[in-house]
């Protein structure tokens, strides 16, 4: 039968338009405005998934973001969607969704057997009480768990869509488009002030979109179409509906996410499928109304018991009745208003179940007038049925709604509306840290005391009228624009009789032995478990909630909570607002991660950064490693070579000849001023106050407490002019720390720093004929080794471009860097290779550089030290000046006990005894390899490779006390059980007289 | 996210521009070599961590570059000034 809920006229459907969709498998058909939830229930589909712990059928319960229930696999392929709720997706022609879990389908569920049988013996904590022995186990037994428990799945292929991001900035953000928001929009709007209204539904109205009320005597449906269109057309206003505010952060910033094309298809025919709105805003009206509450008791999340104003949204926004014949249940006046609506639509309410011993009134006397049963001082106890409601076990209560005073009696149903009460959205005040505060007079938590720029308006404030939240609104929307109120409301007799707080309903056993009485449906909490939590000695409320899971998943607690905290405070014979609340936390609904990222993915994640020389390295089939943002050329393998044969090849070429690395990427920090001498003297361990104009010095950087943070060489340009390299990767962090140095502690030294690194191209080579190939292309600077000697630096032309050439290495060869601007380094680089062709000069990469100054026993700051070296713990004692006036940053630390200790880890060389190994860096050194473990670990190894001209593998590392240990033999166990010696010698593994490089 | 105004810039500019540099008004010992190693130790290693009100150093680091000082509360965020360096702050001690 074909959409035999569906009521022939009402509602905001087009039946004119009708939608088919697939449901596990089979299709059915709804109507354009439907959500896939009133387009389900139209079609009488009742169940729509399994809980998430014993397997329980569940069914729609809400229709909107309160949600716990009917959580969707929407979509199949790289497509899918997991656990988006069917009251949140709108229906469009050929949608496709699933339960998320049931085996062997979500109707008939094997798991649903354990679920009744071992039930009982599922309390809280239960996975990590039976699963705990043998530890090892866990890990197979959570596999199990996994699969067995659980929501829907995501894809893993791509997501097909695009996302992006957009920065908004307002005077007044309004949060919700009901009566109180789309009322202070009004107001704001009129000032000409920039607004923004968001709205997480499909069209702005909220509750007025299902209600049967007048405002100024006009149809309330009729006042939110004018709304809307009033303020769609005013131009300092923007209207996002379909965008749900996530998250609510400091200084009034806010995250909200516009679902832009979700309801035309699974993706985007164009454009961006979802978009984030980072809005920062002035003044921010909170109008996020209140979601109804659902009462405790047994068997309670059987399909077919519903929120009952959800059921009366059904009623009036699709035209869809969930069912025949309906118990309504209520501890206020809200529940009378469903029923009302249901007999209009021409079908049964058996009985109205009012917990209230007297109630009275408009809404009372309406619905005796109607026709319609009230049993006042009854509560529904229990409800009956298998997979759905066929019964209502009603029974007397006492005038407290502790217990049940008569003997329960069944009514015949299909349908149970609860009317609980109603919990106001607090979600996005507490996402700054305000904790909200319990109100008696609306036996609710209201939002508590901020510092943000925050006003409260309508139910979220406890304001349940319609008049009252428009009243609100209007004035909340005025003070927000520094304005006075304009619009007056009048929406009739709202008068209401009061409400009785009740959370859970008593039974005729106890909690214990009582069928389950779900608190909790999306994480199957009960009555019963919360009962036991608090008897094994968890009272704060935020233990229950971890302890029970209670508010966890997607849901956050919306229903639940706070008949958690209220049953939880009566076990433990306190208030609820001495029992408190948990905080939420942003995102109030989830937010998928292709809006999270936008468009910072793949090659827009990270900027990349080339080089001037970059075609060349492609077009000579360089591999890239990333140095930083850097991308720098690895290696250069040519056809058919190994990574080892290629580095092998690239190495001896620098070592017999001549070889070439662009070095354009070091940092470059231009310095300047009269004291910038001083400067340098000042951060750098060793002195810069002789440094001739003309010269160069190696420099180590050290951080306060005397640890290695950088190096690198700083050549003199003039008596007040300097350029400093430092490591590729720390530029920006030595750049910050200079500046923070001569802005913080020593403003009166006169010095100008300029970060010079994108503007100078490096081409480094070096090898015996280094000179041969400069002197090829430069003729106006003496290149002899008497008059350009090994850390000089020189002005010169080279290749006709006007060039810095520094004589300096870190190959341990004769080497010059030849630094051009950047726009001519490519042209450089080509002449410099080709002039080197006839020494077969060779390109090599950041691989080889590597390898080449590890035998020599150059550190790389970052790799062999880690922050936790000093310049003597490197074996570099030479580079700390012994006589400067000033205490450079970081000398007075070397005379701590710690850092003057005689045995801390030192860094060294170390020779494989096999000749043929090269022990894998980071592996552990110890002295004793057959004891026990854990051993008494010594340090590791920092660098290791192959050395070809040496003819075995090299390592650096570090080794406490380790350069007192020089020719002693330590071992490296490794994972896979093998164990690898070497012999602890000087890290200079080449040439270690120095000579090469002064040729 | 914060919004903190440069008092070089004189705007309010987004948190992302600006990395946090720790404790304002901690001075570098004129001559660290006269001091105890538990005088040096102090002011290398240990700094306040207050909840409620705070003096740190920020830099604008993808405006100015400037580094200056913000009075700040920790536990509500909430920010009572920002000031040049070398300038005192205005608001000190007691508030949270």
């Amino acid at each position: 039968m074909s959409q035999h809920n569906r009521l022939a006229q009402g509602g905001r459907i087009d039946r004119n338009q009708p939608l088919s969709f697939t449901w596990n498998g089979k299709q059915y058909q709804g109507y354009q405005g439907d959500t896939l939830a009133s387009a389900m229930l139209a079609n009488g589909i009742k169940v729509v998934g399994r809980s998430f712990k014993y397997s329980r059928a569940r069914g729609i319960f809400g229709h909107g973001a309160e949600e716990a229930n009917a959580l969707m696999q929407l979509g199949v392929g790289k497509e899918t969607i997991p656990n988006p709720r069917a009251t949140q997706i709108e229906l469009f022609d050929g949608l496709t969704a699933s339960a998320t879990n049931g085996w062997p389908n979500a109707d008939f569920d094997l798991m649903e057997w354990v679920g009744k049988i071992g039930g009982k013996m599922m309390p809280p904590g239960f996975y990590y009480k039976t699963f705990m022995w043998p530890e090892k186990m866990w890990m197979t037994y959570e596999k199990f768990i996994r699969k067995a428990a659980g929501y829907g799945k995501a894809s893993l292929e791509a997501d097909p869509d695009t996302y992006d991001k957009m920065n908004r900035h307002c005077d007044v953000m309004i949060v919700g488009a009901g009566p109180a928001g789309l009322a202070a929009a009004l107001e704001a709007g009129r000032t000409g002030k920039r607004v923004i209204l968001a709205d997480e539904q499909n069209e702005f109205g909220g509750s007025l979109l299902a209600s049967g009320q007048t405002i100024n005597d006009q149809p309330a449906v009729e006042w939110a179409e004018a709304a809307a269109a009033e303020l769609a057309a005013m131009e300092n206003v923007i209207c996002l509906p379909r965008t749900t505010v996530f998250g609510y952060y400091d200084h009034n910033f806010l995250g909200a996410l516009e679902r832009r094309t979700d309801h035309q298809g699974m993706t985007a025919q164009s454009g961006t499928r979802q978009r984030i709105h980072r809005i920062r805003a002035h003044q921010v009206v909170l109008a996020t109304g209140a979601i109804e509450r659902p009462l405790v008791f047994a068997n309670n999340d059987l399909p077919g018991v519903m929120l009952s104003g959800s059921v009366a949204t059904y009623v009036n926004r699709y035209g869809v009745v969930p069912g025949n014949r309906c118990v309504v249940m209520t501890t206020n006046d809200s529940g009378y208003q469903t029923a009302l609506d249901i007999v209009a639509a021409g079908r049964t309410v058996v009985a109205i179940v009012d917990v209230r011993h007297n109630p009275e009134g408009r809404l009372v006397d309406a619905a005796r007038e109607a026709g319609i049963t009230v049993k006042p001082g009854h509560a529904i106890i229990e409800a009956k049925g298998n997979k759905q409601v066929t019964d209502a076990m009603v029974a007397p209560i006492d005038i407290e709604g502790d217990k049940v005073t008569g003997q329960p009696m069944s009514m015949s149903c299909d349908l149970i509306a609860v009317a609980g009460g109603w919990s106001p959205v607090v979600h996005l005040s507490c996402h700054t840290g305000s904790r909200p505060q319990w109100n008696d007079e609306v036996a609710a938590f209201v939002p508590g005391p901020t510092l943000q720029q925050q006003h409260l308006a309508g139910a979220i404030d406890g304001e349940y009228s319609t008049a009252g939240a428009l009243t609100a609104g209007a004035q909340m929307g005025a003070k927000a624009a520094a304005s006075e109120v304009h619009n007056q409301y009048d929406c009739g007799d709202e008068s209401i009789c009061p409400a009785q707080a009740m959370y859970l309903v008593p039974h005729t056993k106890p909690v214990s032995r009582a069928p389950k009485q779900f608190v909790d449906f999306q994480n199957d909490v009960t009555a019963a478990g919360i009962e036991l939590a608090n008897r094994e000695g968890f009272e704060s409320i935020e233990h229950v909630k971890r302890y029970t899971a209670m508010g966890f998943g997607t849901d956050q607690g919306k229903t639940g909570n706070i008949n958690g905290m209220a049953i939880t405070a009566k076990n433990l014979g306190k208030t609820i607002a001495e029992t408190g609340t948990t905080i939420f936390r942003p995102a109030y609904t989830p937010v998928t991660f292709g809006a999270i990222g936008g468009r910072d993915i793949g090659e827009l994640l990270d900027p990349a950064r080339h080089t001037a020389m970059h075609s060349w390295h492609l077009d000579n089939g360089a591999l890239f490693e990333n140095v930083g943002q850097w991308k720098r050329p690895w290696y250069y393998p040519k056809a058919g070579e190994s990574m080892q044969q290629t580095l092998n090849r690239e190495c001896m070429a620098v070592r017999r000849s001549v070889g070439m690395v662009d070095a354009s990427t070091l940092g470059k920090i231009d310095i300047q001023g009269k004291d910038a001498r001083e400067f340098l003297n000042r951060v750098y361990t060793n002195a810069f106050s002789k440094l001739a104009p003309g010269k160069c010095r190696y420099g180590l950087m050290l951080k306060e407490d005397g640890m290695v943070f950088d190096d690198g060489v700083t050549a003199c340009l003039g008596d007040n002019h300097f350029l400093m390299t430092t490591t590729t990767g720390g530029a920006a962090g030595v750049m910050s720390w200079l500046e923070m140095w001569l802005q913080t502690e020593w403003p009166e030294l006169e010095v100008y720093l300029t970060s010079v690194t994108d503007h100078w191209a490096t081409c480094s080579f070096s090898g015996p004929n280094a000179r041969k190939v400069l002197e090829k292309l430069c003729d106006d600077v003496d290149l002899s080794a008497e008059a350009f000697k090994f850390m000089d630096w020189r002005e010169g032309t080279v290749a006709g471009i006007k060039a810095r050439i520094f004589r300096i290495s870190f190959t341990g060869e004769l080497a010059y860097e030849v630094n051009v601007p950047a726009n001519q380094g490519l042209h450089m680089w080509q002449q410099i290779m080709a002039a080197g062709e006839e020494f077969d000069i060779t390109p090599y990469g950041t691989e080889t550089m590597h390898v080449l100054r590890a035998e020599k026993g150059y550190i790389i700051v970052g790799q062999d030290t880690d922050g936790s070296l000093t310049p003597q713990d490197c074996g570099m004692h030479w580079v700390v000046g012994k006589n400067k006036e000033f205490s450079f940053l970081g000398k007075r630390s070397f005379t701590r006990p710690d850092t003057s200790r005689d045995d801390r880890k030192h860094l060294v060389g170390l020779k494989p005894t096999d000749p043929t190994v090269v022990i894998p860096e980071g592996s552990q050194i110890v002295a004793d390899p057959t004891q026990p473990i854990p051993m008494d670990m010594l340090g590791h190894v920092t660098s290791s490779y192959w050395s070809e001209c040496l003819g075995h593998g090299i390592a650096l590392g570090t080794v406490k006390a380790g350069h007192h240990k020089t020719g002693d033999t330590v071992y490296f166990p490794l994972a896979d059980g093998r164990v690898l010696a070497a012999e602890i010698c000087s890290p200079v593994f080449y040439d270690p007289k120095g000579e090469r490089h002064h040729d | 996210m914060l919004h903190i105004y440069c008092p070089y810039c004189e705007e309010m500019r987004e948190e992302e521009e600006f990395s946090y540099s720790g404790e304002a008004h901690i001075a570098r010992p004129l001559d660290p070599e006269s001091l105890t190693d538990a005088e040096w130790g102090d002011y290398v290693f240990f700094r306040t961590n207050p909840r409620g009100l705070h003096h740190e150093m920020w830099n604008h680091a993808v405006g100015c570059r400037r580094y200056f000082n913000v009075t700040r509360n920790t536990h509500t965020y909430e920010i009572y000034e920002t000031y040049k360096m070398g300038e005192q702050p205005t608001v000190t001690g007691g508030k949270s």
